[in-house]
Parts: C-alpha cells; sequence; structure tokens
C-alpha cells in the first residue's frame, strides 16, 4: 500500500475547487495563453470576458467584464481586456469566452487569470 | 388508367418495380441494400424483388392490388451499382414514397425496409447500407431531446470533449458500493460516470438504491471540485410503465442525465422515452447493445450507420459510436462517416466514408458519440484527433483500472485530456507529437505518469471485419 498516493482532494479545501476546461493543468505561461486566445480567433469566435468571486464559480452566470468584444481579433486587445478586468477584481477568476454564433454556444471557455487562493 | 381486366397468376418483380427511368423526388425514402442473389437470379430482378417486398408487393397478383393506385404506393429499384471488391453482391437503390409511412415512427419505417425481406429466398444475403430520410419526414421526429449545446449549457462544459467512466465489474455491486465506485471518479475529475447496459434492477442492487446513492456521490462530488457531474442512471426495464417509473425517480431526484439501450428495448420504448426526457429536461444517454448482431457481418444485415440514423430521429443526446482505436470493432473513415450523422445538419454523400446519400437533418440537435470499450490514457491525443470536441470520451478499465484507484484515474484522463486540447488549439500535431505532449503533461501529474506506465503495452491490433467495400483486386 505504501505505494499508492492519496487523491488530495478535501471538501474543507478551497483551493480543490476547479473551475472546468484547463483547470487540471498547471496555469499556462503567457506564451500558452496567447496561443489559446489565437486560436478562439482562429475559429472566428466572439472573445468575451468574466468574472466572478472564486466561492461563486460553480455559478451558471459571471459578472460580465463591459460587452463581449464582437469581431475582434487582435490578441493584444483580448488579453489587455482581460487584463484590465483582473486589474480591477484582483481576487476574482477572470476567464475568456469564445462565442460561437453559428453553434449559438461557447465554443471556448477558459480561466485566464485565477483568483485568489489558486494556483 | 389501369390497364383492363384482372391476370391471376405469378408477374416477374422486374415489370413492376424496376424502374431505371425514375428520378427520385426530394419527398422519397431512398434505401440502399447490398444485395447478394442467388445463383442465376438476374440483378434487375433482385433489385426489384427487394423493392417489391419492402413495399407494396407479394409474392403473386392478387385482385384488391387493382382497387388502389400501385404505381403511387409502390417501391421504385431505380439503380443497380457493382459493389466494389465483390464479383457477385450489388447495391440497389429503391426510392419509397413518402406516404408509405406513419410520421414519426422509425419503427414503422423499419418494419418496411427490414421487415419479410430479409428472409426472402432468393438472395443469399441482404444488407441495408444506407436510408436517406428527406427533410420532409425528419421534421415529423422529436429527435435529440435536448442536442449538443444544451447539454454543453446544462453541463457547463464548453471546448473539450466530455469524460465519462464505466463502472465495473459490470454486476455484482451493492448500490452503496456502487456509488462509491461513482463518487471517487466523478471527485478525480470526471464528468459522468455510467450505468454499465446490463445493470437494471437485479437482486444484488435494485434501481431504487442504485439510484439514491449515486445521486449522492454526484451530489458530493459537485460540492467539492465545483464542477458539474453527472452519472446515467440507466432506466432500461423489462416494461414501458417500469421504465417511466425508474425516469420520474430519477427526475425527482434531480439528476442530470439517465440511460437508455435502445435497440434491446426497441423503437417505441425509446422514442416514448425521449419525448419524456423532452418534456421533463433531462439528457438521454443511449447505450446500443444487440447492435453488432446486426450490423457486422458486411453482407447481412442493417450497417451501423442506419442505426444511427435512426436513433437520432428516434431520440437520443448521448449515443455509442466505437472508438476506433480501442477493443470494439470500428473502421476509422467508417466511424467518421457515422459520426457525422450523428451530429452535423447537412451530410454530403461520401463513398469514402461509405455514405451512400446527402442527408439533411435540418434543425434537429444533434447527439454527441461516445468513445467507449477498451481505451486508455495513450488513446488520448487520437481520441481528440478523431472525435474532436463534440464527444464523450469514456475510459472504463482505463479508469478504475489505476493502481491509485478510481480519482486518480479519473484525474490522470482529466489531464491527458486538457493536455490535448490544449495541443491542439496551439496548432501541434497530436497523433504524431502524442507522446511528447502525453509525457510533458505528466510532469505535473503523478497520476497521469503512473497510468501511462500501467498502460504503455495494451493495444488492440486486430483487423476489423465490417470494412468499407472498396476495390482490392
Amino acid at each position: 500500500m505504501s505505494k499508492v498516493q492519496d487523491y488530495p482532494s478535501r471538501l474543507g479545501d478551497n483551493s480543490s475547487r476547479k473551475f472546468e476546461t484547463f483547470s487540471y493543468l498547471p496555469a499556462m505561461t503567457n506564451k500558452q495563453i496567447r496561443e489559446q486566445v489565437q486560436y478562439i480567433v482562429d475559429q472566428g469566435y466572439n472573445p468575451g470576458v468574466e468574472h466572478t468571486e472564486v466561492e461563486n464559480a460553480m455559478e451558471n452566470y459571471w459578472y460580465m467584464w463591459k460587452l463581449p468584444m464582437f469581431g475582434e481579433t487582435d490578441v493584444n486587445t483580448i488579453l489587455a481586456e482581460c487584463k484590465a478586468c483582473h486589474d480591477a477584481n484582483p481576487e476574482n477568476h477572470v476567464r475568456l469566452i469564445g462565442y460561437d454564433n453559428y453553434a449559438q454556444s461557447q465554443g471556448a471557455s477558459m480561466v485566464i487569470y485565477r483568483g485568489k487562493g489558486f494556483k | 388508367m389501369a390497364k383492363k381486366g384482372y391476370d391471376a397468376g405469378v408477374k416477374e418483380y422486374r415489370d413492376t418495380y424496376w424502374m431505371p427511368e425514375y428520378e427520385p423526388v426530394d419527398t422519397d425514402i431512398l434505401a440502399c441494400f447490398k444485395i447478394t442473389p442467388q445463383p442465376g437470379v438476374p440483378r434487375e430482378e433482385v433489385a426489384a424483388a427487394v423493392a417489391a417486398e419492402s413495399s407494396t408487393g407479394t409474392w403473386t397478383t392478387v385482385w384488391t392490388d387493382l382497387l388502389t393506385d400501385l404505381d403511387h404506393y409502390k417501391g421504385r429499384a431505380y439503380r443497380i451499382e457493382d459493389v466494389p471488391g465483390s464479383d457477385d453482391a450489388i447495391y440497389a437503390f429503391i426510392a419509397y414514397p413518402i406516404d408509405l409511412f406513419e410520421e414519426g415512427s422509425i419503427v414503422n419505417v423499419l418494419t418496411s425496409l427490414v421487415g419479410n425481406v430479409f428472409g426472402f429466398k432468393a438472395l443469399r444475403a441482404l444488407r441495408l447500407e444506407d436510408i436517406r430520410f428527406p427533410i420532409a419526414y425528419v421534421m415529423t421526429c422529436g429527435g435529440p431531446p435536448n442536442g449538443i449545446e444544451v447539454e454543453r449549457d446544462k453541463m457547463n462544459k464548453y471546448g473539450r470533449p466530455l469524460l465519462g467512466c464505466t463502472i465495473k465489474p459490470k454486476l455484482g455491486l451493492s448500490a452503496k458500493n456502487y456509488g462509491r465506485a461513482c463518487y471517487e471518479g466523478l471527485r478525480g475529475g470526471l464528468d459522468f460516470t455510467k450505468d454499465d447496459e446490463n445493470v437494471n434492477s437485479q437482486p444484488f442492487m435494485r434501481w431504487r438504491d442504485r439510484f439514491g446513492f449515486v445521486q449522492d456521490a454526484i451530489e458530493r462530488a459537485e460540492r467539492e471540485t465545483g464542477e458539474r457531474k453527472g452519472h446515467y442512471l440507466n432506466v432500461t426495464a423489462p416494461t414501458p410503465e417500469e421504465m417511466y417509473k425508474r425516469a420520474e425517480y430519477a427526475k425527482e431526484l434531480g439528476t442530470p442525465i439517465i440511460m437508455h439501450d435502445f435497440f434491446t428495448a426497441g423503437f417505441t420504448a425509446n422514442t416514448g422515452l425521449a419525448n419524456w426526457c423532452r418534456d421533463n429536461g433531462l439528457l438521454l444517454h443511449i447505450h446500443r447493445a444487440m447492435h453488432a448482431v446486426v450490423d457486422r457481418n458486411p453482407n447481412h444485415g442493417i450497417h451501423f450507420r442506419v442505426l444511427a440514423k435512426c436513433l437520432r430521429l428516434s431520440g437520443g443526446d448521448h449515443m455509442h459510436s466505437g472508438t476506433v482505436v480501442g477493443k470494439l470493432e470500428g473502421d476509422r473513415d467508417s466511424t467518421l462517416g457515422w459520426i457525422d450523422c450523428m451530429r452535423d445538419s447537412f451530410i454530403k454523400e461520401d463513398r469514402s466514408r461509405g455514405i451512400f446519400f446527402d442527408q439533411d437533418f435540418g434543425s434537429m440537435p444533434g447527439m454527441l458519440p461516445v468513445a467507449s470499450g477498451g481505451i486508455h490514457v495513450w488513446h488520448m491525443p487520437a481520441l481528440v484527433n478523431i472525435f474532436g470536441d463534440n464527444s464523450v470520451l469514456q475510459f472504463g478499465g482505463g479508469t478504475l483500472g489505476h493502481p491509485w484507484g478510481n480519482a486518480a484515474g479519473a484525474a490522470a484522463n482529466r489531464v491527458a485530456v486538457e493536455a490535448c486540447v490544449e495541443a491542439r488549439n496551439a496548432g501541434r500535431e497530436l497523433e504524431k507529437e502524442s507522446k511528447h505532449i502525453l509525457t510533458s503533461a505528466a510532469k505535473h501529474s503523478p497520476e497521469l505518469k503512473v497510468a501511462m506506465e500501467t498502460w504503455k503495452e495494451i493495444k488492440f491490433e486486430f483487423d476489423t471485419v465490417d470494412k468499407l467495400d472498396i476495390q482490392h483486386k
């Protein structure tokens, strides 16, 4: 048994909470984030920024940061909005949505800035 | 005007049912059969016989034929092609007028098209390769109760395949121990766990006990991970009344998804349950036990792409599709063809994928193909590449067989799928770089590292029995 490792997730530990796609990977480097944003742009998705307190991350709706950036294809502009949202709400999770007009769904959704207490 | 008088006796089928000049109309239901005739039977005659026996005809002329306009109602064999790679089989294309069929009834369509004709003595073998359902007929069917986009919104899963796990052993666990196995998988990062198909309500675990304990597992795993979770509660039952009773209880518990075996239970039960799910807001996972009995023989039976189309019309949100790479049968190009039939709005004729007709599903929602059966973490890059985001990748033994248990097994698969999606989005070639992608991800995940060591050598490299028909001489 000594070789078996315990799975450390706990109800009592907030940092055990996940936040869907890519939350099982380590936080991405700037280069990796840029690649993902470029992918969202290349798919023709409309980017939108949202944020929320870490304890409310499971809710359907997070706070919308301004409005979705319809037609925006510049990765720098998109990342600058993510950063502006993070600067204004430094303890919150900040995620980037890629709205897919044709499927009428979200084609992508990923946390860009992890909230307080999350590595 | 019909010809004068009634001639009793036996006519050749081709006199009435072989119509090479016929141009199918937009409302016709079209079928492509692969026919292996008995020696000496001419191909036009055998094609016409299949058209006749699957529509209005019988073996002899009857006087009541003259009371109706048979020329309107008959099936028409309108084209014959050689089957590539075969000396004796032909493809026969048959058009059926839409008013031969009850609206919204897959049961009725199949009772005609694959009814008595399959036992017809003039044929050595017969296979229904494909059906084109006209959009006019599609619109009379309910289809998937929710569809892919609604499921994503309900489950909050975006931009990646969903992850599942079938609980093992298939049979024999008590309800509470079973719920434990589910909880461990869900807390480790799975989106869904699943009842195995033959888990119904046996003496060792009655359905009501299972539903209760499993729901408890789902709710605790959700609180723990902060993510939406589900378990396909199998409501397949001996009678429709019992099936609805189980579905009602699942709804009462607030569970998001239930499950049904469409082929053993039948299309009547399935269509009814799909309508119930639409009315009650539950997702519906469809298992396909018994399908290989009818779809695996390349010369006789019904091709799986036909079953997939029929199920989409009858209703289901998930459907098992095979994995290409795992332990169960499935040719790659052929699989790509039928998963298109599950998900897309319009599927173009493409013989290289076994698609014989353009198929328009209009606004009917799609189903998520479920890849399940003998897959493990090393298959992940290929699976993400083949199936894309709109799929459920389901690892049973590949989760539960992890040396550290289900939670670790689940985490390994979750890390692997996210690493593959990340790499794909970044423009990397998944199948070519699979080893590098997984090895890099394992640096941050001891669970993945151990999973990779455990299943390193396991492959299922047997040749496919049901291949696409191609020239090989």
